[in-house]
């Protein structure tokens, strides 16, 4: 099969999309010849014209804002916010208007409309370009959130986004971006949202980790298999809604857990997932508390080194990992 | 001082080839940032404002030390013409702790706050009501302080802008809004991304004055702004001046440059500030065309030593990691 980039893959979905569906249009800044700030819709332009991918104003709140009323009166808006820390400019628009219109208006009205934005450290863009904050958006019912780690998840979440009648934030990753998956169908496919993915099995020790994350998890899983631990790696791929049920069946099976993200620990959507395991059947096969890893709560720093001391690495994943066994 | 020409406020002959030198120091700076970029050696990223020299060093030229200002994620220069030392900016651009900011900030957060500056802000739009809230702080406590807050002609399409001029103009703010219109934001152009020809028209919705002033030219800038100055000063309020300007390179570190022509950026480059600027003093002679360039090599040099500086300085330690979070 086709390998295709996280970039490519999400190019190619919407691009698929807008072909089909004259609803589905772009709206961003600099997403027109520039083809967005980390290219992912370069040569859209090119193949839809300005009226379908618009260029806009430095203008977050308006953006998102006239992407909800579309989306109110019958269009299908996918937003790029060019860096995710920026959707706190948008939030009145996201958090007190799309999430509410449909609950408040007694159930008449949807707001079909994607929210693609990069979060993440990691590149050096430092304070206010490197924020995680879905916890934000996944605490406001009536949004949805999905969070792809790979370029297959991407094409796939991406389809089920567009095509759910609901607002959806899709986070993408900018350390992410350049990695490729081997099994990208041409063809569109849906992954439905709330379907966890385990992306790799295993009998001892359960990690549950997002987007950049699930590599640091498998890497550290290829290690510690190397000295005898077996561990499981599940992507719960969105976060609203939960795949609660494949995260319970794994604890009961390997009665250990740890939960990662690369976002800030205190308040973190982890300290959700954790819950929900200790709230569930689960909880009486735990044989060591549910292990939280999660960024230091200090902005993002510029030094390298800093900005690599602050967020867990898969060596925090290794020790966490012994940490539930007991083990050095 | 110069004859030909009325600049206000007059400067001596050696403040006028100080500021010369300044705007050489600030695309030296930038030259020397890209030159690190291209290969590898700075990491995240970072804006240069090669081609903006003038509409830095001008504003804050006219201000008192005490004065204040907000910048832009395109700040080094805003921050060198406010009195910074590019040692420290320069250790800061390499994540070192000897940098403005410990190594935390980067390229885009330098702050110089025992001098003025109230940083470079990542946002877009950010360092404006930041602007107006220290304007209302030197009202409130009578301190006689005027506030420049320098964004970008993208950030005019900010909330965040449009709320701050009708915020300080109903308050009588004392701070001046510096519109540098480089003509694009990362690729939106101006002509399409606003329906009117000048920003500063703008002003005439919030009651106050707009000017438009050619950001290649150091006396009209600095001309308007004393005069604007001069306005909040006297407690009549805010001014929003817009100075045509444009960057010379791609908005950051990677950039096709595919919303713009060769031939649009030549034009420009033409009308180097810098050069005009230079001419003017030598053709006033208060500089020989040798003592100008013996100038600009100092400049040149202490670009260079700010990078032996930075090299030489230590990485912080990760203790300091959870450091200064709260004060
Ligand atoms: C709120 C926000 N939106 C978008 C960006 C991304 N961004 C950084 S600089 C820039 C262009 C800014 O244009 P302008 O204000 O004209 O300043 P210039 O870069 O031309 O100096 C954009 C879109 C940002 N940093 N902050
Ligand atoms: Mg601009």
């Amino acid at each position: 099969m086709r390998e295709l980039t996280y970039v490519e893959a999400l190019r190619e979905m919407m691009s698929q999309e807008m072909r089909e569906n004259e609803n589905v249009f772009l709206m961003g800044e600099d997403i027109g010849v520039y083809g967005g700030a980390f290219g992912v819709t370069r040569g859209m332009i090119e193949e839809f014209g300005p009226e379908r991918v618009r260029n806009t104003p430095i203008s977050e709140a308006g953006i998102t804002g006239s992407a909800i009323g579309s989306a109110l009166t019958g269009m299908q808006p996918i937003v790029e916010l060019q860096f995710s820390d920026f959707i706190t400019i948008a939030m009145d628009q996201l958090a007190n208007q799309a999430a509410k219109l449909r609950y408040m208006y007694g159930g008449k009205g949807n707001v079909p409309m994607v929210l693609r934005t990069p979060a993440g450290s990691g590149t050096g863009a430092a304070a206010q370009h490197s924020q995680s904050l879905e916890a934000w958006v996944a605490h406001i019912p009536g949004l949805k959130v999905v969070q792809p780690s790979t370029a297959y998840d991407a094409k796939g979440l991406l389809k089920a986004a567009i095509d759910d009648p609901n607002p959806v934030i899709f986070y993408e990753h900018k350390l992410l971006y350049k990695t490729s998956s081997e099994d990208v169908p041409e063809e569109p496919y849906s992954i439905p949202l709330g379907q966890a993915d385990v992306k790799r099995e295993g009998e001892d020790v359960t990690i549950i980790a997002t987007t950049v994350m699930v590599h640091r998890a498998l890497e550290a899983a290829k290690s510690l298999a190397e000295e005898g631990i077996s561990v499981e790696v599940i992507d719960p791929r969105s976060i609203v809604p939960l795949d609660e049920e494949t995260i319970i069946q794994s604890v009961i099976k390997t009665n250990r857990v740890v939960v990662a993200h690369e976002a800030v620990k205190r308040g973190g959507y982890g300290g959700e997932i954790a819950s929900m395991i200790t709230e569930s059947e689960a909880f009486d096969f735990l044989d060591a508390p549910v292990k939280r890893l999660g960024a230091s709560p200090v902005p993002v720093p510029y030094n390298p080194e800093l900005e690599k001391a602050m967020t867990p690495q898969t060596e925090d994943l290794i020790r966490a990992v012994k940490d539930t066994l007991n083990r050095e | 001082m110069l004859n030909s020409v009325q600049l206000y406020p007059e400067k001596s002959n050696d403040e006028l080839l100080s500021l010369l030198k300044e705007m050489w120091t600030i695309r030296f700076f930038d030259e020397k940032v890209d030159e690190f970029f291209a290969k590898g050696m700075i990491h995240g990223t970072t804006h240069l404002c090669v081609g903006q020299e003038v509409t830095a060093t001008g504003p804050c030229a006219v201000i008192k030390e005490e004065d204040k200002i907000t910048s832009t994620h395109r700040g080094h220069g805003h921050c060198i013409a406010k009195g910074a030392d590019i040692n420290r900016m320069m250790a800061e651009l390499f994540g070192r702790s000897t940098g403005y900011c410990k190594g935390k900030g980067g390229s885009m957060h330098i702050a110089d706050v025992e001098k003025g500056n109230l940083g470079a802000n990542g946002i877009v739009g950010g360092g404006i009501p930041l602007a107006t809230g220290a304007a209302l702080t030197s009202k409130m406590k009578q301190k006689d302080e005027v506030i420049l807050s320098y964004f970008g002609d993208g950030a005019a399409n900010e909330g965040s802008f449009h709320e701050s001029l009708n915020i300080a103009s109903i308050w009588n703010l004392p701070v001046i809004f510096i519109c540098e219109n480089n003509q694009y934001g990362m690729s939106g152009s101006v002509k399409e991304m606003v329906n009117i020809e000048h920003i500063a028209d703008r002003a005439t919705a919030y009651g106050i004055p707009g000017k438009v002033v050619d950001g290649n030219d150091l006396i009209e800038v600095m001309n308007e702004t004393h005069e604007a100055v001069k306005h909040a000063r006297d407690g009549k309020g805010p001014v929003l001046i817009e100075a045509k300007t444009y960057r010379w390179k791609g908005h950051s570190k990677s950039d096709a440059r595919k919303y713009r022509t060769r031939e649009e950026e030549q034009a420009w480059k033409e009308a180097d500030g810098i050069k005009r600027f230079r001419d003017l003093l030598i053709s006033e002679e208060i500089v020989t065309e040798e003592a100008a360039d013996n100038l600009r090599k100092e400049a040149k040099q202490e670009v260079e030593d700010a990078v032996k500086y930075a090299e030489d300085s230590p990485e912080p330690s990760i203790d300091t990691l959870m450091e200064d979070v709260y004060a």
